[in-house]
């Protein structure tokens, strides 16, 4: 009985990665600060704090941040929790069976998950990731409590709450209703308390032209700050996706540069030899 | 001394030359190979594709070094190699970048044959290797995707190899003897990395020399389609309008080479992603043979057969089915089919629309897929325009070309995209249009008024 009823919340989150896959929810474009080593370095602190727990990011190691600026001190004293070996990889203790267990679904490897969260030209897993932690809600219907607007159903509760504070969230959603018999545009605006209760209210609009739309808001103290902590881990977790990429960048200069001159050197090598061809 | 050859070297050189044709086979194949002097832009292809190749050939050996090919470690190991392994994430996307440059070079390639008519006799064996390298690729490149072990890996693989059940009779059978398993798995993994790193890159090398080879037997076709060895000759009997491949063309390609290097280089290390379409962004994601993703699509190279495969659904069978009907009797009344194949040919195509409406739709598609690779192969026999060159057909034939390309190009990108009606009744069109250029081409090569083509090439000095 509980593998099916374990199934049929398996295959229900499987289908809401799909509804949110389909643009469900339109994604904030998140700062770009991969060059920030400040902003990586909060990023890092936070990521081992707050996700460490129960994602693993198995491809990662611990000494790999010394080429964000850490010293192999600074790593040891502030951001080993889970082994004291600095050159270990950041894997976690809890099984991928308990992770289906508590969570409904096992909770995933973050080593490559803002790459893997892209869309072909469109948002990056950055911008996936920033826009996510940053719209959870409490909702006493769910069984975390927490519900989010980018994944709904999502077995995650939102783990940087201490970090955010109380949460207003309002959804207003526009659609066609009936009244008196007749099709009307109506607004349907639902808003979460910080406790996560839910009060609904239906409005008639008039003269409404215009298509049915969703509109998300989130009220919380503190809002920016918290944006920027949430920017800065978003960060972290796209240069985790591929730690070389400024090194690549940089050296792709060079590259060019190279290539170009090989380049020019071909070109009139090739002009020389091909001056005498009649 | 006894049994020594004689030859015109000394030295090293002359040592080597008496036990083994170095000397000779630079001659014959650079130094003495006569190319036509007019060779353009699209002549930077093959080089190109021999460039590729080696690139593909270096960085897999590498790769191999590091990777391991088993259901529980290979997704790992390939972050590992991008992360732990010195200069792996170059390596690696050197060869994942790689893998789609070979497409777009050698469809290049391709166009160009196309384009100035260079399978027509007497290169068509050129021609025949030339698709054998092309089939391999698509082999090696379809194979290759499944070793990351990414969902996209996973899920390409699962879709393509269950293709072969549409098979009627040993469909089931065939697809299960092919994976090693009743689903994608760590045997199917293995065998296709076994197929990929060796199996199909020996018969890849085997068929580019061979390729190489029939193509300095008869000597290269031109922009013109002119034959220079039929054209004016000097005292020592080598075409005037000929020169040394080497060092001219080796030269010539040497820019080539620098110009594709820096879009190589450009994509390697400023876009390896290149928006999704050459490392997808959902491979990302660990294989898992309990969710499927949401949408399925294989690498854009495949996309426009993908689209063919899809296009054949039940209601348009209907449409080839007739289409097959007006054949036969086309052939029959019109054709110039000689004795008794006037009759078997359009027996065989009515038999076709028969089995068209009664064999499932899903194997028409496999044939679709399948067919608009395979007829590529009789291009040679196809075409019966009276010139080579597009430069001397019809500007009505040159429409043709282009609609052609902007078929395959629009059939290309609705392989990338969900199916929809209209996405459905599009690649539908573009199948018709795909098919409709090689079937009727016997017809439609030779009408029109064609230019008149020169005695010899067309070339201004640089």
């Amino acid at each position: 009985m509980i593998k099916k009823l374990l199934g049929v919340l398996a295959l229900t989150l499987t289908c809401s990665v799909a509804v949110a896959a389909e643009g469900g929810y339109k994604l904030d474009n998140a700062p770009d600060r991969i060059n920030n080593m400040a902003s990586l370095q909060n990023g890092a602190k936070l990521f081992v704090n707050y996700c460490l727990g129960c994602h693993s990011a198995a491809s990662m190691r611990y000494n790999k941040l010394t080429e964000l600026g850490l010293t192999d001190e600074e790593i040891q004293k502030n951001l080993l929790f889970t082994t004291d070996k600095i050159g270990d990889l950041m894997t976690i203790a809890m099984t991928r069976q308990d992770g289906s267990k508590w969570f409904g679904a096992a909770p995933p490897d973050l080593s490559v998950i803002a790459r893997a969260k892209s869309v072909n030209l469109g948002p990056t897993g950055v911008d996936y990731i920033y826009t996510f932690l940053r719209t959870f809600y409490r909702d006493t219907t769910k069984k975390t409590g927490w519900d989010n607007a980018v994944f709904p159903s999502v077995g995650m509760p939102n783990v940087l709450w201490e970090l955010q504070g109380p949460v207003t969230h309002t959804v207003s959603h526009i659609h066609k209703g009936e009244q008196d018999g007749k099709t009307v545009w109506q607004r349907t605006s639902t808003t979460y308390d910080p406790m996560g209760y839910a009060e609904t209210s239906t409005s008639v609009l008039q003269n409404y032209r215009g298509g049915e739309a969703t509109q998300h808001t989130f009220k919380s103290p503190d809002q920016s700050v918290f944006d920027n902590n949430v920017a800065d881990l978003a960060n972290f977790l796209g240069w985790m996706a591929e730690p070389d990429q400024l090194f690549r960048k940089r050296l792709g200069v060079w590259v060019l540069l190279f290539l170009g001159l090989f380049l020019v050197v071909a070109w009139r090598l090739n002009a020389a030899y091909w001056k005498h061809v009649k | 001394m006894a049994g020594e050859k004689t030859v015109e070297t000394t030295g090293l050189l002359g040592w080597i030359d008496r036990r083994f044709p170095l000397s000779k086979m630079f001659k014959e194949h650079m130094s003495e190979y006569y190319a036509p002097k007019n060779f353009n832009f699209w002549y930077f292809f093959g080089s190109l594709a021999l460039l590729v190749l080696v690139i593909q050939i270096v960085t897999g050996i590498f790769l191999v070094m590091n990777y391991k090919p088993d259901g529980n470690l290979a997704f790992n190991s390939v972050e590992f190699i991008m992360r732990e392994v010195p200069w792996g994430w170059l390596i690696r996307y050197m060869h994942s970048t790689g893998a789609s440059m070979f497409f777009v070079v050698v469809y290049l390639h391709m166009l160009r044959g196309l384009f100035y008519g260079s399978y027509r006799k007497p290169r068509e064996l050129v021609w025949i290797f030339g698709m054998a390298i092309f089939l391999c690729l698509m082999g090696e490149a379809f194979m290759g995707y499944l070793l990351p072990w990414g969902q996209m890996s996973y899920w390409g693989a699962q879709v393509i190899v269950n293709l072969f059940s549409a098979i009627p009779f040993i469909g089931p059978e065939l697809s299960l003897w092919i994976r090693g398993d009743y689903v994608v798995s760590d045997a199917t993994l293995n065998r296709f990395f076994a197929f990929h790193v060796i199996a199909i890159p020996l018969v890849l090398i085997g068929l580019v020399v061979a390729h190489i080879i029939a193509l300095h037997e008869v000597g290269s076709n031109n922009p013109d389609g002119v034959e220079i060895k039929e054209g004016p000759k000097d005292a020592k009997g080598r075409p005037i309008d000929g020169i040394p491949f080497h060092p001219y063309y080796s030269v010539h390609d040497l820019v080539g080479v620098a110009g594709f290097l820096i879009v190589f280089a450009a994509i390697v290390f400023f876009a390896p992603e290149m928006g999704g379409y050459f490392l997808e962004f959902n491979n990302f994601i660990p294989a898992d043979s309990l969710k499927t993703p949401p949408h399925i699509a294989p690498v854009w190279y495949f996309t426009p057969f993908y689209s063919m495969l899809r296009a054949i659904t039940a209601d348009f069978t209907w449409v080839l089915a007739a289409a097959s009907v007006l054949g036969a009797v086309a052939l029959f009344l019109r054709g110039n089919l000689r004795g008794v194949w006037r009759i078997v040919v359009p027996v065989i195509l009515l038999i076709v629309a028969v089995l068209l409406r009664t064999i499932d739709a899903k194997f028409w598609g496999v044939v679709a897929m399948g067919g608009s690779v395979v007829i590529l192969f009789f291009l040679p026999w196809l075409d019966h325009s009276p010139v080579r060159s597009i430069r001397y057909r019809p500007t009505w034939h040159k429409y043709l070309y282009g609609i052609f390309i902007v078929t395959f190009l629009i059939l290309g990108y609705l392989g990338t995209q969900p199916p929809s009606p209209v996405f459905n009744l599009m690649s539908q069109i573009g199948t018709l249009i795909y098919l409709g250029f090689f079937l009727l081409m016997p017809v439609w090569s030779r009408l029109g008024t064609f230019k008149p083509v020169p005695e010899r090439i067309t070339f201004s000095a640089h």
